[in-house]
């Protein structure tokens, strides 16, 4: 579904992502693991298209067409959704106005309802974009978002941090509808997901994982064995492994 | 001192202030607008008015085809009051003249809340006044519906001169839709609009006004609010078309406790427009509370937004709000917000901010699917609702009308 091949991303003309590649099949979610200022953010937006994150080299397939210079709302339009960790507030925006568009005019406030409850967003749904949120609901109102677009590829920036253990299984019941974790042959979203501590981990099942370090992808394997791995010996265990 | 004397006054006062510039805005030279106007018939109905004219006041508020959508209408083209009526019991809706020799008391209110030599401007109204309206809530009377009024202007090269007078009788309730527009032929022309508001005990008055100006008109309101213990003054304004020049600065005096004062404002300055628009609110009552918010926006002219609290006693509130949005590399914003403490125990308090679009929540708002244009539309649209509180539902439709109408033109 989605291939990176020999990416190369500056930000602010300082290279962060130096020669990635990767791949994720339909159906399939990979988690991406790395310390603070691993390029695990950057990537993400990279694939999203964010103008600010500039490919240099490499390319993006989605779906087998070559997105690397297509604008973000063609690549949102084309199926890719994003969860970010820190989304602007946007004043005067309603969340509900921006859920609506998220329904890319199959407007119905019905749905919007039915959604906003089972993220308990109701009272949230009024309000504008972000403002006041706290972390758990700025991650609710991400997911009823996402939920509303439905995108058959998922980016997911640290779904996890600032949230409590009460929001947390929600956000992890959230994500495995996202990513349809209740089929097995007829899974078609995948999702690329990004975690620091691997808390969203004891919520959602990945198949594959990769460590990320200095812009670099350092290592791949089993997602629960690299966790295992990362918390006995944190990322400077990653470090000195030559795998 | 008898009414003769005190109008005597007043002419006189007028007189010495004839050449008095104005503190704030541009110079407009006065001998450049003829006094000159042609009549206008009277209309008993007004929904018999041409259709260009009614379309025109409709995106200003003022409907003329449901008379059951409002309290009362006045409507007056040039210098002509066209229709005057009042809708409902206890509603009176008039010529301000008119209402003069109907009642001779309210002398007592005229030039009371504007000075007639604050400048060149009321000096005009005072010499060469042309009506105006006069709209009163009889006390403990709650107008159902808006009562509406119109200042239209169709002769080019006109100045049109009104004085309003309005009054919220004790504990009344009163909403007011004011439209004030140029017939879209006209290229040039000069409005000034005297505007004396009382609200009295426990009186709530709501006057939104919505300015739909031509490119050429030179526009000085000039406004007083005066508003008694447990009153309120609600203020909305919509000014989002061309006007070449438009200065304005309300100034409400909170005289009784727990008086409240809110002005909200939404500009929107294209290419060839200078705005400079405040308000004013001096608590001057324990208790009292203001509350001034403005929306402005640049697509390549000027404003400057002004904004004033001046706490004259201790245990008064006050907040200031400017935010500015340039959406052209052209054009500029000046916001000027004013705190004044003349006492120890007052409360107040500013933000202002001006700037482009943040393109990180355009960005946002593409990552869920928003092309650019849509992107940055919403954030307008967003950025121009100013949520207000107690305002009646109508109302509200017809802020949201001006604002969609507006947003047609502006992208």
């Amino acid at each position: 579904m989605l291939q990176v091949e020999g990416l190369k991303v500056k930000v602010g003309g300082k290279e962060i992502i130096h020669d990635i590649s990767l791949n994720v099949d339909i159906g399939e979610t990979l988690v991406l693991f790395g310390p603070n200022a691993s390029g695990k953010t950057t990537l993400l937006m990279a694939i999203m298209g964010l103008p600010r994150y500039e490919i240099t080299k490499g390319m993006i397939i989605f779906k087998g067409q070559d997105i690397t210079h297509l604008p973000v709302d063609e690549r949102a339009r084309m199926g890719i959704g994003i969860l970010f960790q820190r989304p602007p507030v946007v004043r005067g925006v309603k969340t509900r106005d921006v859920v609506k568009a998220c329904l890319g005019g199959r407007e119905d406030g019905y749905v919007i309802d039915q959604l906003a409850q089972r993220l308990n967003m109701v009272d949230l749904l009024d309000r504008e974009v972000n403002y006041g949120f706290s972390g758990g609901e700025v991650k609710r109102s991400e997911l009823l978002q996402l939920m509303a677009q439905s995108p058959e590829f998922v980016l997911l920036d640290e779904p996890d941090s600032g949230v409590d253990l009460v929001n947390i299984s929600l956000v992890g019941e959230m994500i495995n509808e996202l990513l349809q974790k209740d089929r097995m042959r007829t899974r078609t979203s995948s999702g690329l997901l990004i975690t620091h501590t691997g808390h969203i981990l004891d919520y959602v099942n990945a198949d594959r994982a990769c460590v990320l370090l200095n812009g670099r992808i350092w290592c791949r394997g089993n997602p629960r064995e690299i966790l295992d791995s990362i918390k006995a010996h944190g990322y400077e265990g990653c470090e000195v492994c030559q795998r | 001192m008898s009414e003769m004397t005190r109008s005597k006054a007043a002419r006189e006062r007028a007189e010495r202030a004839r050449g008095k510039p104005a503190p704030l805005g541009d110079d407009v030279d006065l001998a450049a607008y003829s006094q000159a106007a042609e009549e206008h018939n009277y209309e008993e109905d007004p929904s018999r008015l041409q259709p260009q004219a009614k379309e025109r006041m409709l995106e200003t508020g003022v409907m003329l085809d449901d008379p059951s959508q409002r309290s009362g209408t006045f409507l007056q083209i040039d210098h002509s009051v066209v229709h005057s009526k009042a809708g409902q019991e206890g509603v009176e809706v008039m010529s301000s003249v008119e209402a003069l020799e109907e009642y001779p008391w309210l002398g007592d209110y005229w030039w009371r809340a504007v000075a007639v030599d604050a400048d060149k401007f009321t000096a005009q109204a005072e010499l060469y006044q042309n009506h105006g309206y006069f709209i009163r809530a009889l006390p403990g009377v709650k107008a159902i519906q808006p009562v509406q009024a119109c200042l239209y202007l169709t002769q080019h090269g006109l100045a049109q001169n009104v004085h309003n007078l309005i009054i919220a009788e004790e504990g009344s309730e009163l909403h007011i839709i004011t439209g004030c527009a140029t017939a879209p032929m006209e290229r040039e022309g000069l409005h000034i609009g005297i505007s004396e508001f009382y609200v009295k005990r426990g009186a709530k008055l709501t006057f939104t006004m919505i300015h739909n100006w031509v490119p050429q008109m030179a526009v000085r309101p000039r406004s007083g609010i005066i508003v008694e213990e447990g009153g309120m003054f609600l203020s909305n304004y919509i000014c989002l078309n061309p006007v070449r020049t438009l200065q304005m600065y309300p100034t409400v005096q909170c005289v009784g406790e727990n008086a409240v004062a809110r002005f909200n404002s939404v500009l929107v300055a294209p290419s060839g427009t200078n705005m400079d628009v405040g308000a004013r609110v001096i608590l001057g009552a324990r208790g009292a509370r203001a509350e001034i918010v403005s929306r402005v926006i640049t697509t390549g002219g000027t404003i400057i937004a002004r904004g004033h609290l001046v706490g004259q006693v201790a245990e008064v509130r006050g907040h200031l709000e400017c935010r500015g949005l340039m959406l052209s590399p052209e054009g500029k914003i000046h916001a000027i917000p004013e705190l004044e403490g003349l006492v120890d125990g007052v409360d107040l308090s500013h933000e202002a901010a001006v700037g482009k679009i943040a393109e990180e929540e355009v960005e946002y708002l593409m990552a869920r699917g928003l092309s650019r244009a849509e992107a940055i539309a919403a954030i307008v649209r967003g950025f121009l609702s100013v949520d207000i509180e107690g305002l009646p539902h109508q109302l509200e439709a017809q802020i949201q009308r001006a604002i969609e109408i507006s947003e047609e033109e502006m992208f």
